[in-house]
């Protein structure tokens, strides 16, 4: 428990550095958190939740936090841009977990709309936000829990009835520091009934030293709205990422969700959906491309609550060298959410001997008139396609590209907005070509 | 050059078991060769062995082709080469495009003769070109390779890559398999379209009907992993008649 | 409609467990309790020598340390192991008085349509009789040792064939496996004991019955086969227990080894008593099952129907460390009422081009709880792996839940496993039609049950596939309302 001790020492000790930055609302949830953290301390492989991902080493580094909030580094909008050709974006910029405000940023939106810092909101519409923080990360993990009780910052998006955003918003997380360094990230997604958003968070990062990123999202949807919420991690072997996406959808909502890890060094996203209204939709998918010791894990669970919801899961491995691929999914359906349709699928490629994968598809089912199926796979490529593509004069390196664009690309085409879905084309191809290993500055536009 | 391609005492085995136990045979440029024999006989162990399938072992004899060692090349470099197989049983390829599919062979074709690759424009143009030679959609052009093809179609499919990459010597596998008479006449015209005088062509087949559109020089009987008989395009005739019994148990 | 069931199933669920009866057999039952007296004294009842004693003390020492697992998808109320009595030997009077066997032990198995007299037998089938902790009888062992076959019960192997015990006994599960496998090897009464010499295609099926009658007495068998070089067997394995309204334990350890060339069919029809229709009462049944195939080329076969037990907590298993050896299970769990089960095989692929099959039927109906779990794990040494597991899941009843648990552990880029699981039920139109064809409503799930759970039931020898298929359709009766 030496980990653990020493952070519940930074909390004790640090209680009012922590607290003097913030809004009421972010400190007032921390005592509850704070004693489940301190209780169960950081999972270990005993845990069934994380019996392939040893997150306790991760902590043992002695990684700086940023408690009293100094200003790192520049503005990010000078000499970094990180766009997608042919996609009207919003960008908003967190510097590892300080949100960089921008003044009157806000004129150009519909009315109603609140986009920036989670904390300054939180001060200025304490009573707007508090139904809505921390009510579904609250029944999280002791991960979640530390992330409540040392988060500051992060970005709040809130949209009001009917509203529809025409543009795509875009966070970038920006890692930058010269020592090694926790950032604690939350992210706040509120629609209200109707409403409409695409929100695009892609992570970079500009340091080799090493990092931990711990990084809430709780998304909570109306009944008829409606969210596409795009993750792509495109940070370094040294940059290590605990997420947890939490999601609440109400009648007839729709969330599309695309993960996708092209670099990276220890990715764990943890996505829990709750389907609580008729008619909610879910679509997840994740596509992990992973090389040298990578090690990624998407942990899955969705709950349908409620009858005639339908769920949907695609995520594939590719895994290289000495990489580690995890896939946990549950799908959890309650007594009385008879005519549940749901389907999740895993498909994995292991590319040499050392790499290993661990799947664990599961079905806890309680109601009889449902639809629901898993399949996975883990296997190679396939021998007869390769030899086909050889008599037609394509040599066998670029056979083997070509299969694994084409397996890689079924949970790219799921992506709804086509610049950005060509987008990843490319950059998935560039992955394959060892051309992204390492993100300078910002891979989305300067190659 | 005399001789396209000279097979000499070609002995192969797949998982210990030969299958071929010393074919002899030679094709000259223009020249149309048909192979026939009854199943189990090698047939479609030679044309697998003939571009480089790794399932296959040879064990004894040489393959000149075009004055080089065919047996040295792997089997993309025999592509470059001119080889083209048309497979008995395309495999299909989920997620990957026929455009890309098809764009990737040329240009690796047109790399290794030192070619420029071919611009988006150009190749498109070829497509459609070769496309209306063997009446291919275009909306299977779109589609993953081989995927949710029908039987015709996939043959088809095969004959329209035989245009795009235009061999010296094509082999049709079987290629009459699984079609009806209608796919039959269009996958053979398209085949007659595409020949010229320097390129010749290894029909191997069950069956007289393909050679009915299809005119040999030169029928070979395959059986037991050996050519048996060889004679003018009557022998053909003469296996419809007769069957292969005779062939098996000579007098 | 709905009422004529819920007659039927009244009628049903009095008569559902046709094995329920209770024998008045004279037995030797021993004092509650567990302590290293109780093992000392179960120990010196068998006769047993030195190592045995040693090998169950250990095993006990072990077990103090341990805590009952929790992982299951199960709700295991608090066991008292120490109201449990360890030892009840039925036989015992008839020893003492030095004659045959009780007529009314020979009764009971007749009752159980498991004749012990060799004129009635089945044709075809040696059987190992076993009531409580005691081994009653085994037939046709004469025939059998003709062909160097041993087949008799575990207590009289470790007597006669020590050396053989010795050698192959917790070789596959260790005492320090589990919980229940720790408990098994400290106070284990007796089971059977087969040894397929090298060469030897075992010419009858071999089956052991088990039975359990005396009350609060808990059920420790322990099974171990032995199939040497080129040789084959195929073993059956039943179960039946009487109605009472206290849970009954029974934690069973069945090692079966498989050498090169040889094959292993195991075959199981589980039936133990699964409580009433409030829950009340039946068979705890947690059990370790696992065989290796040692040897190259070898297979090893599980086969399961269980429709039985109040709680089922079972993983029959097989190690594939031969090179192109094999490993199957298939299995049809049915729980019905309060039943709960959790079961399901691990398949441990570590030889090169090792197979592995699964096909796993689960059926839960009224409100039960069925979950399949099950493990696929691929290590670095095991090239060319290849494993094809199904489970599907079969809902009757809107209270009943079914889960599925597949973990797969993939260490080798030479492997292709394939996982695929379904959930369905049985429609409203599956059901009219067969009305419409004059098939009563339960007749017609019965049907379409066995229908379901035909790929596993064609796995058993012809006897157990028919009484496999009676017993599916009777646990079901009164499902569907």
């Amino acid at each position: 428990m030496k980990n653990e001790t020493e952070y519940i020492k930074l909390f004790e000790e640090n209680r009012s550095l922590i607290d003097n930055p913030c809004a009421t609302l972010l400190n007032e949830h921390r005592p509850a958190a704070f004693a489940k953290f301190a209780a169960q301390g950081f999972p270990t492989i005993k845990d069934e939740a994380y019996r392939n991902s040893n997150v306790e080493k991760l902590f043992a580094t002695d990684y700086g936090v940023n408690l009293g909030r100094v200003k790192m580094g520049d503005n990010p909008r000078e000499g970094f841009t990180c766009d997608v050709p042919n996609l009207a974006t919003r960008q908003e910029f967190i510097v590892n977990d300080c949100y960089q405000s921008e003044e009157n940023s806000n004129s150009s939106l519909p009315e109603g709309v609140l986009l920036g810092s989670l904390n300054a909101y939180a001060r200025t519409h304490g009573e707007l936000l508090a139904p809505y923080y921390n009510a579904l990360a609250c029944n999280g993990d002791s991960i979640a829990q530390f992330n409540t009780t040392f988060v500051q910052d992060g970005m709040l998006l809130y949209i009001p009835r009917n509203t529809e955003l025409k543009e795509t918003i875009q966070l970038v997380t920006l890692l930058r520091s010269n020592i090694e360094m926790m950032s604690n990230r939350r992210l706040l997604v509120i629609l209200e009934d109707g409403a409409k958003a695409n929100l695009l968070v892609c992570d970079h990062s500009s340091n080799e030293k090493a990092t931990l990123s711990t990084q809430i999202t709780e998304v909570f949807l109306g009944n008829n709205a409606s969210l596409n919420l795009f993750e792509l991690e495109e940070t370094g072997y040294a940059n290590n990422r605990l997420a947890h996406l939490f999601v609440r959808q109400m009648g007839y909502s729709t969330f599309n969700h695309s993960c996708i890890t092209l670099t990276g060094g220890f990715t764990r996203n943890g996505a829990y959906v709750s389907l609580e209204g008729e008619g909610a939709e879910a679509n997840l998918s994740g596509l992990a491309i992973c090389d040298k010791q990578q090690h990624t894990d998407n942990h899955t669970l969705v709950e349908h609550k409620v009858g005639r919801c339908t769920s949907n899961e695609l995520y594939k491995y590719i895994l290289d060298e000495q990489s580690t691929g995890v896939f946990a999914g549950k799908m959890h359906i309650y007594p009385d959410a008879q005519h549940t349709a749901s389907q999740q699928t895993n498909r994995n490629l292991c590319l040499t001997s050392c790499a290993r994968m661990y799947a664990q598809p599961q079905l806890e089912i309680y109601a009889d008139d449902v639809k629901c199926s898993h399949g996975s796979t883990v296997g190679q490529l396939d021998e007869s396609a390769l030899f086909y593509m050889q008599q037609r004069g394509i040599p066998k390196d670029e056979a083997r590209h070509l299969l694994m664009f084409a397996f890689a690309g079924e949970v790219i085409d799921s992506i709804g907005i086509d610049a950005l879905r060509d987008r990843l084309h490319i950059l998935v191809e560039k992955r394959f070509r060892g051309e992204l290993n390492r993100c300078k500055g910002c891979a989305l536009c300067k190659q | 050059m005399e001789n396209l391609i000279e097979i000499k005492n070609l002995h192969a085995s797949i998982d210990g078991k030969e299958i071929l136990k010393g074919i002899n045979l030679t094709v000259k440029p223009g020249e149309v060769h048909a192979i026939m024999g009854p199943n189990g006989s090698g047939k479609s162990t030679l044309s697998n062995v003939l571009v480089g399938h790794p399932a296959y072992t040879v064990t004894e004899g040489e393959v000149i082709y075009k004055g080089q060692d065919l047996l040295a090349l792997n089997p993309e470099e025999r592509s470059h080469a001119g080889i083209f197989l048309s497979f008995q049983y395309p495999v299909e390829i989920a997620g990957v495009s026929m455009t890309n599919f098809m764009r990737a062979a040329i240009n690796a074709k047109r790399q290794a003769l030192g070619e420029a690759p071919l611009s988006a424009g150009d190749f498109l143009k070829l497509m459609r070109e070769k496309r209306a030679l063997v009446n291919l959609d275009s909306k299977l052009a779109n589609r993953s390779v081989n995927e949710g093809f029908s039987g015709g179609e996939k043959k088809r499919n095969e004959i329209f890559q035989m245009a795009m990459l235009e061999p010296t010597l094509s082999i049709l596998d079987e290629t009459d398999s699984g079609l009806d008479i209608d796919a039959l006449r269009i996958v053979a015209e398209g085949v007659n379209k595409l020949k010229r005088p320097d390129t010749s062509t290894l029909v191997i087949t069950h069956y007289q009907r393909l050679l009915d559109y299809i005119k040999p020089d030169i029928v070979h009987v395959l059986y037991n992993g050996k050519i048996v008989k060889t004679a003018g395009p009557e022998l053909a005739l003469e296996l419809e008649e007769r069957g292969y019994d005779w062939i098996k148990n000579p007098q | 409609m709905k009422k004529q069931s819920n007659n039927i199933f009244k009628k049903i669920a009095d008569k559902a467990y046709e094995y329920g009866f209770f024998s008045s057999v004279s037995t030797e039952i021993i004092e509650k309790g567990l302590n290293e007296d109780v093992i000392r004294l179960i120990s010196k009842k068998k006769n047993e020598p030195e190592w045995m004693l040693e090998f169950r003390l250990t095993a006990y020492r072990y077990w103090l340390t341990l805590e009952m697992p929790t992982w299951a998808h199960l709700d295991i109320p608090p066991i008292d192991y120490q109201a449990i009595s360890y030892y009840a030997d039925p036989t015992q009077k008839s020893k003492k008085q030095n004659s045959e066997i009780d007529p009314e032990l020979m009764k009971t198995f007749e009752k159980l349509g498991i004749p012990l007299e060799e004129r009635l037998a089945l044709s075809g089938m040696a059987i190992d009789a076993v009531m409580d902790s005691v081994s009653v009888k085994t037939t046709f062992k004469e025939e059998l040792k003709e062909k160097g076959i041993i087949f008799c019960s575990m207590s009289e192997a470790i007597q006669e064939y020590p050396d053989l015990v010795r050698k192959y006994l917790g070789g596959v599960v260790n005492y320090r496996d589990n919980f229940f496998a720790a408990l098994n090897s400290a106070v284990f009464s007796d089971g059977s004991f087969v040894y397929i010499p090298k060469g030897v295609r075992c010419p009858m099926e071999l089956s052991t019955y088990f039975r359990i009658n005396a009350a609060n007495t808990g059920q420790f068998e322990r099974t171990l086969i032995v199939a040497d070089d080129n040789s084959y067997v195929s073993y059956l394995e039943g179960c039946t227990a009487p109605m009472r309204d206290e849970n009954q334990l029974h934690a069973a350890i069945v090692e079966i080894i498989v050498c090169e060339n040889a094959e292993v069919k195991y075959s199981t029809v589980q039936n133990w008593y699964p409580g009433d229709a409030e829950g009340k009462g039946g068979v705890y049944n947690f059990v370790t099952k696992r065989g290796e195939c040692r040897g190259n080329n070898s297979k090893l076969s599980w086969t399961q129907v269980e429709t039985g037990s109040a709680i089922t907590w079972k993983y029959p298993s097989c190690i594939l460390r031969g090179d192109n050896s094999q490993g199957e299970f298939y299995s049809v769990a049915v729980t019905n009422n309060y039943q709960q089960a959790d079961t399901g095989t691990k398949m441990i692929h570590l030889g090169r081009n090792t197979r592995s099959t699964i096909i796993s039927k689960g059926i839960s109906a009224g409100k039960s709880q069925n979950s399949y779990r099950g493990l696929v794990r691929v290590s670095k040494s095991a090239d060319g792996a290849r494993n094809y597991s199904q489970c599907d899941s079969l809902l009757l009843g809107s209270l009943c839940g079914a889960h599925t648990f597949p973990y797969m552990d993939i260490h080798n880029d030479s492997a292709v496993i394939e996982h695929e699981a379904t959930t369905s039920k049985i429609s409203e139109e599956q059901l009219f039609y067969c009305n419409q064809r004059g098939i009563g409503t339960e007749e017609a799930i019965g049907l379409i049950v066995n229908g379901y759970a035909k790929e596993v039931l064609n796995k058993l020898p012809m006897e157990f596939a028919i009484e496999a298929q009676k017993l599916l359709s009777v646990s079901l009766e009164g499902s569907v309302g």
